[in-house]
């Protein structure tokens, strides 16, 4: 497979970036639901339209009402939503989550409210300020015909307006993925604004009583399915990085051409546009890579875990290089509300942390090298 | 597509039975590479072989059409053949800057006589080509050149210097930039011309470096006398050939940063960074980088095939592909501590770490600069104000 978009993923480009653009608009959207500072973060109105365009099904097989795609759509849509920064539930629901259900019965259960855009669902993995997968100590006790869960959760996105959670527990004989619905006795949600004025809650279940049908997949064979879910979420927010870096360097290099100063443009001295250039390249980079990961994530091929870690800590840094470059080359302006570039500096720091640094991605480049 | 599988089917096998076991070992340095040219030097037979046998198939350069001594290969084809000769381990059998340089330009400028001339003989590795761009205190303002060309009539009459003209005391012929018309625009009157080495008046003189080696050398022309027809391109509009040329230059530099094999620095060097967190952080950081890189390299070429690339891509790749070897080097040198300052050694190679890492110093030089690489991307990628 040629390493571009085919021709039929070139029209979904343009698909999408011709809705986020009028409809995911930062105005419209972001500035909106922070400014009535809105309990959920973003838009019902908005994710039903994710529905109708056919995007919540990317990744949700045809026989189950979806479009059968594959990560390279979904990370095309993705990279819309981060020019725009569009807030939405789409890289959680309809990415990770839908990749965790898929082939269960609990797809039967949820898929057809996620195709509507009307069910919202969240991944509830990290613990503490770090993503730490693999040192889970969420328990999960048998009780009776079921489990009882305890321990918290953090930095669950949506969490403050999802319909149910995934959420990662260990089982004693391994780590076991449950799905878990808002109003389970027990389980207590405190939505929390992040800098980026999106929502990331933080979950308390206080022994959780679910039934053994609340297992995703097999008890104690959880890990298979995180790992699954996780690069599915991890090159979405590649893809989602990318959008954010791309529109900040777009805005940037705008500016350059505009703004005068010393009686010249700015954009006509070689120190900013070599940094401009560099930037350019770093980011054209990241973009390669992600689309090789997601390439090879929809390929299922045994390189991918690795081409994963390798996207999302690349998108990472050259994401966080152009808005960071984006402020200051925007200078005191940039620093302002009024002006957009800050408010990609504050998306970009909040995707960074998402399922893993760029810290994290070299050091499993690193141990999956054997290092 | 199901052709496609046949016929890498066809090339695993083929090159299961005719690549010699030891062009499957890694190369270790430049020396080891095969270069051809009149009187080729080849290291051993088991080179000689691999290089004739994959000439006969027109697989020294798979995607030139069959009649210049090409294999006449689709770009899918091109691309599963460097897919299993990877797989394979496979050595290139020819390192030549006729097949990576001035090839793709007469392809695109050159007569059809120029063709038939030169390109089966590339394809061959029957010529050795160096490059004549560079002058003194020309630098990266290559535009600037100043080596004389006049029209004689019945010839042309060159008369000037080149300056890191690689391996020119090793090549057979120049492809080289003159200026044709002293009073035209510093872009308008250059011609891109070429000419055997044993031509009276040319001799060269290498120039040492700092890694101690030598591939660079001046170039001198004193009246050398050139025939009418070896004039690529047209008359006063060699600059577009220079262009078009220096486009397959970068792209064949940045190819450096994936340094060789493609296996992970980390990898190589895990012995040495156990007790070393801090360099093991800075490793794996090179290589979230450089498997970055290769993903951008490998879009590249299948958007150069497929006929997407920008034209200002090249650029790209070669400010960030030759950043990246240095990188490489300078995390290698840091892991070998004091082993690797050995400058003549059994134990080190003859100082082949350190003479590396200096001979990367000049990748972001050679070429175009870092600095001129990002001044193309900034003017004709971001479309930034000239000064």
């Amino acid at each position: 497979m040629p390493l571009y978009l085919t021709d039929d993923q070139a029209m979904l480009r343009d698909t999408a970036r011709e809705f986020m653009a009028a409809e995911g608009s930062i105005a419209k959207q972001y500035r909106k639901y922070r400014d009535m500072n809105c309990k959920d973060g973003f838009g019902h109105a908005l994710w039903k339209q994710f529905g109708e365009m056919g995007f919540t099904g990317i990744l949700i097989d045809e026989a189950d009402g979806g479009l059968g795609l594959g990560h390279v759509e979904a990370g095309i849509v993705l990279e819309e939503i981060g020019r725009n920064l569009t807030p939405s539930p789409f890289l959680v629901t309809a990415v990770a989550v839908v990749e965790a259900l898929r082939g269960t019965r609990h797809g039967e259960r949820w898929y057809p409210g996620i195709l509507a855009g009307e069910t919202v669902a969240a991944l509830a993995v990290d613990e503490g300020s770090k993503h730490r997968p693999e040192a889970i100590a969420m328990t999960a006790e048998r009780s009776g015909n079921g489990f009882r869960l305890s321990g918290r959760k953090q930095f669950v996105v949506q969490g403050a307006s999802a319909d149910v959670f995934v959420v990662a527990a260990d089982t004693t004989d391994g780590l076991t993925l449950f799905s878990v619905e808002k109003g389970t006795k027990g389980l207590e949600i405190e939505g929390v604004r992040l800098a980026d004025a999106s929502i990331g809650a933080r979950l308390e279940f206080d022994r959780v009583e679910v039934d053994a049908d609340a297992v995703i997949g097999e008890v104690g064979r959880g890990r298979d399915v995180l790992r699954r879910v996780l690069n599915a979420g991890r090159a979405g927010a590649a893809s989602e990085l990318v959008g954010v870096g791309s529109q900040a360097m777009a805005m940037t290099v705008d500016y350059l051409k505009q703004r005068k100063q010393f009686g010249r443009l700015i954009g006509e001295f070689q120190a900013l546009q070599h940094r401009a250039a560099h930037l350019y390249s770093e980011l054209e980079i990241a973009r390669a890579a992600t689309l090789k990961a997601q390439q090879l994530l929809s390929e299922d091929a045994e390189e991918a875990d690795m081409m994963v870690s390798v996207a999302k800590a690349k998108s990472g840094q050259a994401s966080a290089l152009a808005v960071q470059e984006g402020v200051q080359m925007h200078g005191g302006i940039g620093m302002t509300d009024e002006y957009d570039i800050g408010l990609y500096m504050k998306r970009d720091r909040v995707l960074n942390e998402l399922f893993g640094d760029a810290s994290y991605h070299a050091d499993k480049v690193a141990r999956l090298n054997g290092y | 597509m199901a052709d496609l599988e046949t016929f890498r089917r066809e090339a695993r096998a083929w090159l299961e039975a005719n690549c010699p076991a030891e062009m499957r070992e890694p190369v270790r340095d430049e020396s080891d590479y095969c270069w051809g040219g009149r009187n080729p030097l080849f290291k051993s037979d088991a080179q000689k072989a691999w290089m004739e046998r994959m000439a006969a198939r027109g697989w020294t350069v798979p995607d030139w059409p069959r009649e210049y001594g090409g294999g006449g290969l689709s770009p899918a084809e091109t691309k599963v053949l460097r897919q299993e000769m990877a797989a394979a381990g496979a050595r290139n059998p020819l390192m030549s800057f006729g097949i990576s340089m001035l090839g793709p330009a007469l392809l695109k400028y050159g007569t059809e006589a120029q063709k038939k001339r030169f390109l089966p003989e590339i394809a061959r590795g029957e010529i050795r080509w160096c490059q004549g761009y560079s002058e003194p205190n020309a630098g990266s303002d290559l535009a600037s050149v100043a080596t004389k060309c006049e029209d004689r009539g019945d010839h042309w009459l060159v008369n000037g210097q080149k300056v890191w003209t690689s391996y020119a005391d090793k090549a057979d012929w120049i492809f080289c930039l003159v200026r044709t018309d002293p009073e035209a625009p510093k872009h308008k009157g250059i011609s891109f011309i070429l000419f055997d080495m044993r031509t009276p008046g040319v001799s060269t003189k290498p120039i040492l470096l700092i890694s101690g080696n030598s591939p660079f050398c001046e170039t001198f022309f004193d009246d050398v006398k050139v025939p009418k027809d070896q004039v690529v391109g047209e008359v006063n509009k060699g600059w577009d050939v220079a262009k078009y040329l220096l486009g397959h230059e970068r792209e064949m530099i940045s190819g450096m940063g994936l340094g060789g094999t493609g296996e992970s620095l980390g990898a190589a060097l895990a012995e040495r960074l156990k007790d070393d967190p801090i360099l093991r952080a800075d490793v794996a950081r090179f290589d979230v980088d450089a498997m970055a890189f290769r993903a951008m390299s490998e879009r590249f070429i299948d958007e150069l095939k497929a006929g997407r690339a920008h034209p200002a891509q090249p650029s790209i790749m070669k400010y960030a592909g030759t950043e990246l070897n240095k990188a490489r080097h300078e995390l290698i040198m840091a892991a070998g501590g004091s082993g690797a300052l050995e400058w003549e050694s059994e134990r080190s190679k003859g100082g082949k770490a350190p003479r590396e890492w200096l001979r990367t110093k000049a990748n972001s030089i050679e070429g175009g600069t870092s600095e001129i690489q990002l001044g193309i991307v900034a003017k004709h990628i971001l479309e930034l104000p000239g000064t």
